[in-house]
């Protein structure tokens, strides 16, 4: 048997056998994930334009709001593929539906209920009730109202925002090349909300067109919020892909 | 040992554990309370008072922070600098760089609370914690490593003692899990992107969030174990050979659990069941912990009777060995496919929380206290009190947690007769409600103990005349 009383004795040699012991896991289980392709599927309409993109400036702030409530606490985003998850919440969730959230958002308890589809599924009108005061909608609901959404949104560093999101591998662009490869991949329509330069203004553009919180005046917390939420789970086109077509990925 | 027992008052530094110990009982008492708090929160919606700083949202993280880093964190520095002293009859490497390690940390926890509170989150469970303070714990880590790493190379005994082994793999894997999870792109000192997305995201949280529970609350406390139960039973640890194989078991097989956090995901399967298999295996490292430690008590079972130190040590072995069963059985993707997503998850953790890590701190700390202030506990029967708060706290939380997670799962996949779902999620939610005010109940119970603890300590310690003059001989460990 080996003598352990060597390594009892022996600091450095205890130290680096430890740090051995753990790394392994980890080394295996995560790093492969970064270079196997199949981890993240491929979702593209037939034309070739990808339908998972990332998110306006809009709906990005709304993330970082939903990020600072703290709503992943009790929300989940992450639809498993059984019977009765389907029944309630749509299609189960594809790894290419949360590629570009920095940070996962996928949850661990669900308080309230999972949200990965709950985009175009109730109105603007009803999130923005509901969000102001939960139980006027669903008397059973244990969560708190957030009255304070309805204060204006700080869109001063947006583009910073992006702008480092861009580091991380986000394809948010900054010069011509980056714009005209964005509309080759996602379309003309989505490469220009996806430009850096012009982020303020396309925030204030979809806030005001989409009147998310009913008032066309201002930009609220609350436009950034709603807008994110009506956008969750709704940029994959099921229609386009057969039933089983992402089981392969699994 | 008599020959080093001279001149103990400065043969180890015992101002340091002091410190730590106050604040892990006052963390302890703080963390708690905001614990109930947010338990009632979901009871009774109400009592966030449409206040965005107490929202359940913001105040979850403030509670997991001040229970895991600050009491637990305090508690285990207290005791790893007890038991390095002790154990290698020497003193700290530097008492300026444990300072600091003191002050840095509290100044984490408050820093930590502060951002939790103001929505400044990273979003990423028991790391919320924005970039500056992330280095602020990367710097004290580093120096704690050194600190720790120091004082066993000066040990007066050759071989290190098996507490410090646990100590050391923790403190090494927690560097580790710390850097890797918390690697950001800032865009101010309060707002960063975390560098990885998505699927790969998750699983680098996962193996942090689980390998915390692993290395933060499990191997650290074991260290702890290995110290105070021989201690308090006056017994020999059991095994040495168990000792050996469940500790490079433990560590090794932890670092692969984390994936079970993400069944049936969208992350590849094979990693999902390769996480399983090894959590199934982890039972028996886990076990063999547990087995060592309560059999060291055989051939002094009586004590159980007259020493309620003992008896928190011992119970929190039950809830370890409970909990480690547990922990497996929740991982096999069937049971998982229920439990995942509901209560269940928060009684497992709880069970492991409050039976496990909260119970072996109060006995260590009970332990410590009349040794580091030189007298005897103020009141013996007040710690017995304790050991029955804590030990019915413990049972109702986690009872509750149980129906209500099992419950939950089983409405949400339960079909009426024509295969529609039966239930609405409002339903699910409505159900919830009289365990969600048993739990806040038993969160109760297991507070006041602890709020017995502090007045318990606090009058131990003005009743010792002036700080300890250190005038106890050292021991072997």
């Amino acid at each position: 048997m080996i003598d352990h009383g060597k390594i009892e004795k022996n600091l450095g040699l205890m130290l680096v056998l430890v740090m051995f012991a753990i790394s392994i896991g980890g080394l295996i289980e995560i790093v492969p994930l970064f270079f196997i392709k199949g981890t993240i599927e491929e979702a593209r309409t037939p034309e070739g334009i990808r339908m998972v993109r990332p998110y306006s400036a809009l709906e990005l702030r709304g993330r970082d709001i939903y990020i600072r409530e703290g709503c992943y606490l009790c929300h989940s985003q992450m639809i498993r593929p059984f019977r009765d998850e389907s029944m309630r919440y749509g299609h189960y969730s594809l790894a290419a539906e949360s590629q570009y959230d920095h940070p996962f958002q996928w949850g661990s308890k669900r308080t309230g209920p999972d949200l990965a589809r709950v985009g175009k599924k109730y109105s603007n009108e009803w999130q923005v009730q509901h969000l102001m005061a939960p139980r006027s909608m669903v008397p059973e609901s244990v969560m708190p109202n957030y009255p304070w959404l309805m204060s204006p949104l700080d869109i001063s560093d947006v583009g910073d925002r992006m702008a480092a999101l861009r580091i991380t591998g986000v394809p948010y662009s900054v010069s011509k090349v980056e714009f005209d490869n964005n509309v080759k991949e996602f379309g003309a329509d989505v490469a220009k909300q996806l430009h850096i330069p012009d982020a303020q203004k396309n925030l204030i553009e979809q806030a005001k067109t989409g009147n998310y919180d009913g008032n066309a005046a201002d930009v609220t917390e609350m436009d950034a919020v709603v807008a994110y939420l009506q956008v969750l789970g709704t940029m994959v086109d099921y229609s386009k892909f057969d039933n089983d077509s992402f089981v392969k990925f699994r | 040992m008599a020959s080093v027992a001279i001149g103990s008052s400065e043969q180890y530094n015992y101002d340091i554990v002091r410190k730590f110990t106050i604040m892990a009982l006052i963390w302890g008492a703080v963390g708690m309370l905001i614990g109930v708090f947010i338990a009632s929160e979901l009871a009774w919606p109400f009592l966030n008072f449409d206040f965005p700083y107490i929202t359940f949202g913001r105040l979850r993280p403030v509670h997991t922070g001040a229970v895991i880093f600050g009491f637990g964190g305090s508690a285990l520095f207290a005791t790893s600098y007890y038991i390095v002293q002790r154990t290698c009859q020497t003193r700290l490497l530097s008492d300026g760089m444990a300072s600091f390690t003191f002050w840095g940390w509290q100044a984490i926890i408050v820093l930590a609370a502060l951002g939790d509170v103001l929505g400044y989150s990273q979003g990423r469970e028991y790391a919320e914690m924005e970039w500056p303070v992330d280095l602020l714990i990367a710097v004290v880590w580093v120096t704690y490593a050194i600190i720790y790493i120091g004082t066993i190379m000066k040990r007066k005994e050759s071989h290190i003692y098996v507490a410090n082994w646990f100590y050391l793999a923790f403190i090494l894997a927690v560097a580790l899990l710390h850097i890797f999870n918390n690697l950001a792109i800032p865009v101010s000192l309060t707002k960063s992107y975390p560098l990885f997305s998505g699927a790969q995201d998750a699983m680098v949280q996962w193996w942090y969030g689980h390998n915390a529970v692993g290395f933060f609350l499990t191997a650290a406390f074991l260290g702890m174990m290995y110290y105070f139960v021989p201690k308090q039973a006056g017994r020999p640890i059991y095994s040495y050979r168990l000792s050996i194989v469940h500790f490079w078991a433990l560590i090794f097989m932890y670092m692969w659990a984390g994936t079970h956090h993400l069944h049936w995901t969208a992350i590849p399967d094979w990693t999902s069941t390769l996480a399983a298999t090894f959590s199934i295996m982890l039972l028996m490292p886990s076990w063999g912990g547990m087995i060592n430690g309560i059999m060291t008590m055989s051939g002094a079972w009586d004590k159980l009777r007259t020493d309620p130190v003992l008896r928190f040590l011992i119970v929190s072995l039950s809830f370890y060995g409970m909990s480690t069963f547990e922990g497996p059985m929740m991982s096999l993707k069937d049971v998982n496919a229920l439990s995942h997503y509901t209560d269940w998850t928060i009684g497992h953790v709880h069970s492991g929380a409050l039976g496990w890590v909260a119970m072996i701190s109060f006995g260590a700390i009970y332990h410590m206290v009349p040794r580091l202030w030189d007298t005897k506990m103020y009141s013996l029967k007040l710690i017995n009190v304790h050991f029955w708060l804590a030990t019915i706290g413990t049972l109702l939380y986690i009872t509750a947690m149980w129906i209500s997670g099992i419950m939950q799962g089983l409405m949400w996949r339960a079909y009426d007769d024509f295969g529609n779902l039966q239930y609405s999620f409002a339903e699910t939610v409505a159900a919830m409600h009289p365990y969600y005010a048993m739990r806040a109940l038993g969160g109760l119970v297991f507070l006041s103990g602890m709020i017995l603890m502090l007045y318990n300590c606090f009058m131990t310690m003005s009743q010792a005349k002036g700080v300890a003059s250190g005038d106890m001989a050292p021991q072997a460990a």
